[in-house]
């Protein structure tokens, strides 16, 4: 076993802090939405997958049901299901060590842990456990400084905070649009949400736009 | 939201997220690799954050609503067409959204 390349850390470190600073974001969101400090860094340690977190707090900042928000938390949370497929043959661990492994298996470092591909195995599994838990770290150090930060400006639409929670989601969105089917799908699924708001209860139309997404992909292209 | 259903919200997201990222653990390889399960997989997230752009940006209960929001979104749309890093176009979007908010 070769020793990982310091490549590998410098990719995993920088990836851990400019994500995990996104956590401010996050923490000032969970406070906009009437989550308290606690909750809202719960939400950071216990859920860690933060489209899901933000999705579960604006949806219930939108005026949405319990039961969307916990939908629409745990369906862009089925991604990683994919991400664990992947890692688990290459962290191969048992017990307590695949909880923390399976609880760590996000974007960032399913990502990290493939960019490392061509440097070897070993690096694909330091990728893969540097990034996660500089992540978990950084994410939940943020989120409680966001937190504490919200708290004390009071309202949310004096400091922006109601623009500030769309517009992270445009920015998490962003990157994913690589293709121009990807631009239509988002479109659409755009264009489907805002048609259906006046017809279905507050954050339902959140989840149906699934539908878009099971449309865009039933057929082989 | 009352308290009782922030918990709620907390409890069932978390344990629901983590069996999800448990599963990919412990299903036996091949079983979520059905293309078109993969394909609709890939799109999931997509559409569900398109979703929640225009849910939270244009949206007050089940109302469409263009207000100071819309400033803030267009300032973060901007930022990215001009690759700047999320922070910025998170807090572009805030003081935008504000200064129009309070000029109202």
């Amino acid at each position: 076993m070769t020793t990982p390349p310091r490549e590998t850390f410098r990719d995993a470190l920088s990836v851990a802090l400019t994500v995990g600073a996104y956590g401010v974001a996050f923490g000032a969101a969970g406070i906009a939405a009437g989550f308290s400090v606690l909750q809202t860094c719960l939400f950071s340690l216990l859920t860690f997958t933060g489209a899901s977190q933000f999705a579960a707090v604006g949806v219930m900042a939108a005026g949405g049901g319990a039961v969307s928000a916990i939908a629409a938390a745990t369906m862009l949370g089925t991604r990683n299901a994919l991400y664990g497929l992947q890692m688990a043959p290459l962290v191969r661990v048992k017990g307590l060590r695949r909880v923390a492994a399976a609880h760590l298996t996000i974007d960032e470092s399913t990502g990290v842990a493939l960019a490392q591909t061509p440097r070897g195995t070993h690096a694909m599994r330091v990728g893969f456990w540097v990034t996660g838990s500089g992540v978990f770290l950084f994410w939940n150090l943020f989120t409680l400084l966001g937190a504490l930060g919200a708290k004390a400006l009071g309202n949310p639409a004096s400091w922006g905070l109601d623009a500030a929670v769309p517009a992270a989601f445009l920015g998490l969105l962003w990157p994913r649009l690589t293709t121009t089917y990807l631009r239509v799908i988002a479109a659409t699924s755009m264009v489907f949400a805002l048609l259906v708001t006046p017809w279905l209860p507050a954050g339902v139309p959140i989840i149906a736009s699934v539908l878009v997404a099971v449309l865009g992909g039933w057929r082989e292209r | 939201m009352s308290s009782t259903t922030a918990w709620i919200v907390l409890a069932s997201t978390s344990v629901l997220c983590f069996s999800v990222k448990l599963l990919g653990y412990y299903v036996p390889q091949g079983w979520l690799a059905h293309p078109r399960l993969q394909r609709v997989n890939a799109l999931v997230p997509i559409s569900l954050l398109s979703a929640l752009v225009v849910a939270e940006g244009f949206v007050i209960k089940t109302h469409v609503v263009l207000d100071h929001r819309l400033a803030g979104l267009a300032v973060a749309l901007a930022a990215l067409f001009a690759k700047l890093p999320f922070p910025v176009v998170v807090v572009s979007a805030a003081l935008t959204s504000a200064l129009v908010y309070h000029l109202h």
